[in-house]
């Protein structure tokens, strides 16, 4: 017995889907929700779960994917799916698949790989939720797949800044003023790199980008195939906490890329990959954009000046060229300053 | 505690052990075959989890034993274990219960039959260990079932009654067990502990039917429901825990029937209160003073009497008050505060007087303060409440309510 304790359950064998011709047409989070025209979290949801299968449950912590959902009478989730508290998505899938794994162990329940996902916002997330992911992740036993949906604001409640929100952001708990124009002077929390760096045992981390819907699908699959605690990291664009026009969605999500901000990469086994657009920029196959042309297409920079796209870029450059993992890791080597100018 | 354990595997027979509060509910939970535990250290509570601790690692209790990073964390992993199935333990004390408080609130909300310990201590700041019953009883009004018990058979009893009525299908409500910090919860004494077989007679598996988080039965639990619908939601809460009431009484009857310990009334405890003139009334482990005094005063003729309160929640009020309807003056000791409540008294006098006044007959009530922080409620210092009570009954004038064994 001592030994059961200790093992992991098998997971489902969740083989990428080679082109957007072999994702499957069934959807489990379907009508019924009422986000606004353009969410990309909602389209997040749609594709985690489409990703993930009918034998999947869902636990989703209170934000817009809880509140725009679920109706009652008129859920959208067609896979079973419960609420947990704004900070508790590590205990909610830590908690389920706990209860999974004893009950299978015990005869309780009939064995069977099934998995688990426990979503967050950036709020509930990357803020008073961080301790208890931290926690989740350290727990190599269990099987579930904590998914970070980033609209860089608490968005459900009307918009207000997190620590995921991005540098001099106009929320509604940093308008812009007389007085200050500036009002967010915060950096963006390195949030996927931190988790990845700080919990070894964790198997599976990566930051994705639903504007490239495949890859995305595909790291959610890979992410559950694998096992253990893992954690995705998604940005999506919001049209109305980032002020812009709904159709603009895909668009921000490849600019995001494209821009550098996003850097899209996954820690698998300790092994770190950068995928996509990314890798072509730090390959130099692709050339980063401006951040210039990601920041002006959004109602909540329009208040900056070229000094603040300026001290942006600087930011983005810094990470690129300075870092010791570029976009991943943000700490500089002594070696660096030894080396001489490239 | 190991030794004590062990012959639970293997004996046929109940047998006796020398053991505290704590470790008394951390065998219940071995005999209840527990899923998933959760702890985080606390005093006084926490040592109901270094017991069940070494029952996990010596593999007598096959669970999933998770140590969380707060108290938050903790409650929140089993209401999500219970929803996914598994029969679930959890507890804290003071602050840590406290620092739970969101997940306290939801988890009645969401009918998640969860068992927990609450090992009671002061709610520092300023620092004490001591006991006191504000951690508990701030989740009165939110559908968690609180029971108070005064020694380790009767934790280890309730403990098993706990799951038995927080699972049943009628009442699916969370049950604390309080258990007073120090006097209970470290304190030994003489315990019958059962056989495995009995308890399975008297416990079913936990089944959580159609409410079950799985893939088979895909459910959206805890959905938005705004003003269309929480008001039926609420009460369909409210209705539950009007059946425990029922469920406890036939819990309580079907364990005297396979364990042979009978509790009588199973809400509230009555000593010597047959030809009492007047009677104080309390909760958890102040009973042993209080009995010690009302048998000293006895014998130099005063009727005084003692009921200790057992569930708290849910109240039984007709029946309390009719109960207390035939002394002619009430004493109530809280263990607690509630600043600025009605005659500033504590929480279980304000509901005592609240259950009394549909009432007939209303004796005159007292409310005393006593025992704060783990200070110890002496023997004078209840000769000195009923002395009160009984010139109250003389038709006395008596202050309404008093602090005793207070510095002057
Ligand atoms: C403990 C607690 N504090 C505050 C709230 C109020 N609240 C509800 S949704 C929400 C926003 C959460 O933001 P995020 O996690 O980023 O999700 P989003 O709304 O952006 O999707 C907040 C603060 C809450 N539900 N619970
Ligand atoms: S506010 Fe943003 S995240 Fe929320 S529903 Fe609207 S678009 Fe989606
Ligand atoms: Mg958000």
């Amino acid at each position: 017995m001592a030994d059961a304790i200790e093992t992991t359950l098998p997971t489902q064998q969740l083989e990428a889907m080679k082109g957007v011709k072999k994702v499957p047409l069934e959807e489990f989070f379907t009508s019924g929700h009422r986000t606004c025209q353009g969410c990309e979290s909602a389209l997040v949801m749609k594709l985690m779960v489409k990703a993930a299968g009918p034998r999947t449950i869902v636990l989703g912590s209170t934000g817009c994917m809880y509140v725009a959902n679920t109706t009652y009478y008129s859920t959208s989730w067609v896979v079973p799916w419960m609420h947990t508290q704004l900070g508790s998505s590590g205990s909610a899938g830590m908690g389920t698949a706990a209860a999974l794994k004893v009950l299978m162990r015990k005869g309780k329940m009939k064995e069977e790989p099934i998995n688990v996902i426990a979503f967050c916002g950036d709020g509930g997330g990357a803020d008073m939720g961080l301790s208890a992911i931290s926690a989740a992740l350290t727990h190599p036993q269990y099987n579930f797949l904590i998914l970070l949906y980033d609209n860089e604001s608490y968005a459900n409640t009307d918009i207000q800044l997190s620590g995921l929100t991005p540098y001099g952001a106009h929320t509604t708990f940093s308008p812009p003023g007389k007085a200050k124009r500036i009002m967010h002077r915060r950096w963006k929390k390195n949030v996927a790199g931190m988790l990845a760096a700080g919990h070894p045992e964790c198997r599976y981390v990566a930051t994705v980008d639903a504007s490239y819907a495949v890859e995305m699908m595909n790291r959610v699959r890979k992410a559950l195939t694998i096992g253990g605690p893992t954690f995705i990291h998604s940005l999506d664009p919001c049209p109305k906490g980032w002020d812009y026009d709904p159709m603009l969605s895909h668009e921000l999500g490849e600019l995001a890329v494209d821009a550098g901000v996003w850097p899209l990469y996954e820690v698998e086994n300790g092994l770190l990959k950068l995928y996509g657009r990314t890798k072509q920029i730090a390959e130099k196959r692709a050339r980063r954009k401006p951040v210039r042309d990601f920041l002006l297409k959004q109602g909540r920079f329009a208040h900056f000046t070229d000094d603040d796209i300026d001290y942006f870029q600087a930011k983005i450059d810094e990470m690129w060229t300075k870092w010791l993992i570029p976009g991943v890791i943000p700490f500089h080597t002594e070696l660096d300053r030894d080396q001489p100018p490239a | 505690m190991a030794q004590a354990v062990e012959k639970v595997a293997t004996s046929p027979k109940e047998h006796d052990a020398l053991i505290s509060g704590s470790e008394a509910i951390a065998v219940a939970c071995k005999l209840a075959d527990v899923d998933v535990i959760t702890a985080y250290p606390i005093r006084p509570y926490d040592t109901v989890m270094q017991y069940v601790a070494k029952l996990v690692s010596n593999g007598e209790l096959d669970c999933e034993y998770i140590v969380a990073e707060s108290e938050h964390s903790q409650f929140e992993i089993v209401k999500h274990a219970s929803a996914a199935g598994a029969r679930v333990f959890c507890g804290s004390s003071g602050v840590g219960w406290m620092y739970a408080f969101e997940a306290l609130t939801v988890t009645p909300a969401l009918r998640i039959p969860m068992v927990a310990m609450v090992g009671n201590r002061a709610l520092d700041d300023p620092g004490a260990f001591g006991v006191e019953h504000n951690d508990a009883l701030a989740v009165r009004d939110l559908g968690w079932q609180l029971v108070w018990v005064d020694n380790a058979q009767e934790a280890l009893d309730t403990a098993l009654i706990a799951y038995r009525v927080a699972e049943d299908r009628r009442v699916f409500l969370p049950c604390a067990i309080a258990c007073d910090g120090a006097f209970l919860t470290h304190s030994q004494s003489q315990v019958k502990i059962p056989p495995q077989e009995w308890v399975k007679r008297f416990l079913p598996p936990y089944n959580r039917g159609d409410l079950l988080l799985h893939p088979d039965n895909p459910i959206t639990v805890a959905p938005q429901v705004n003003e269309d619908w929480l008001m039926e939601i609420r009460k369909h809460n409210d209705e539950a825990m009007k059946r425990s009431k029922t469920v406890i009484r036939e819990a309580y009857a079907e364990f005297a029937k396979i364990f042979g310990r009978d509790y009588g009334n199973p809400f509230f405890e009555e000593y010597q209160t047959q030809d009492a003139d007047v009677v104080l009334v309390g909760m958890g482990t102040l009973s042993m003073p209080v009995k010690v005094a009302i048998r000293r005063m006895r014998a130099e003729g005063k009727k005084v009497g003692f009921v200790r309160i057992r569930w708290f929640r849910p109240f039984v009020a007709e029946e309390l008050a009719a109960t207390l309807g035939r002394f002619k003056a009430v004493g109530i000791i809280d263990r607690d505060f509630s600043f600025g409540s009605p005659y500033t008294s504590g929480v279980l006098a304000t509901e005592v007087r609240a259950a009394l006044y549909p009432a007939e007959k209303r004796p005159p009530v007292l409310a005393f303060i006593c025992g704060l922080g783990g200070r110890e409620v002496t023997v004078p210092d209840v000769q000195r409440m009923s002395e009160m009570l009984l010139r109250a009954a003389a038709g006395e004038r008596q202050p309404l309510t008093t602090w005793v064994g207070i510095r002057e």
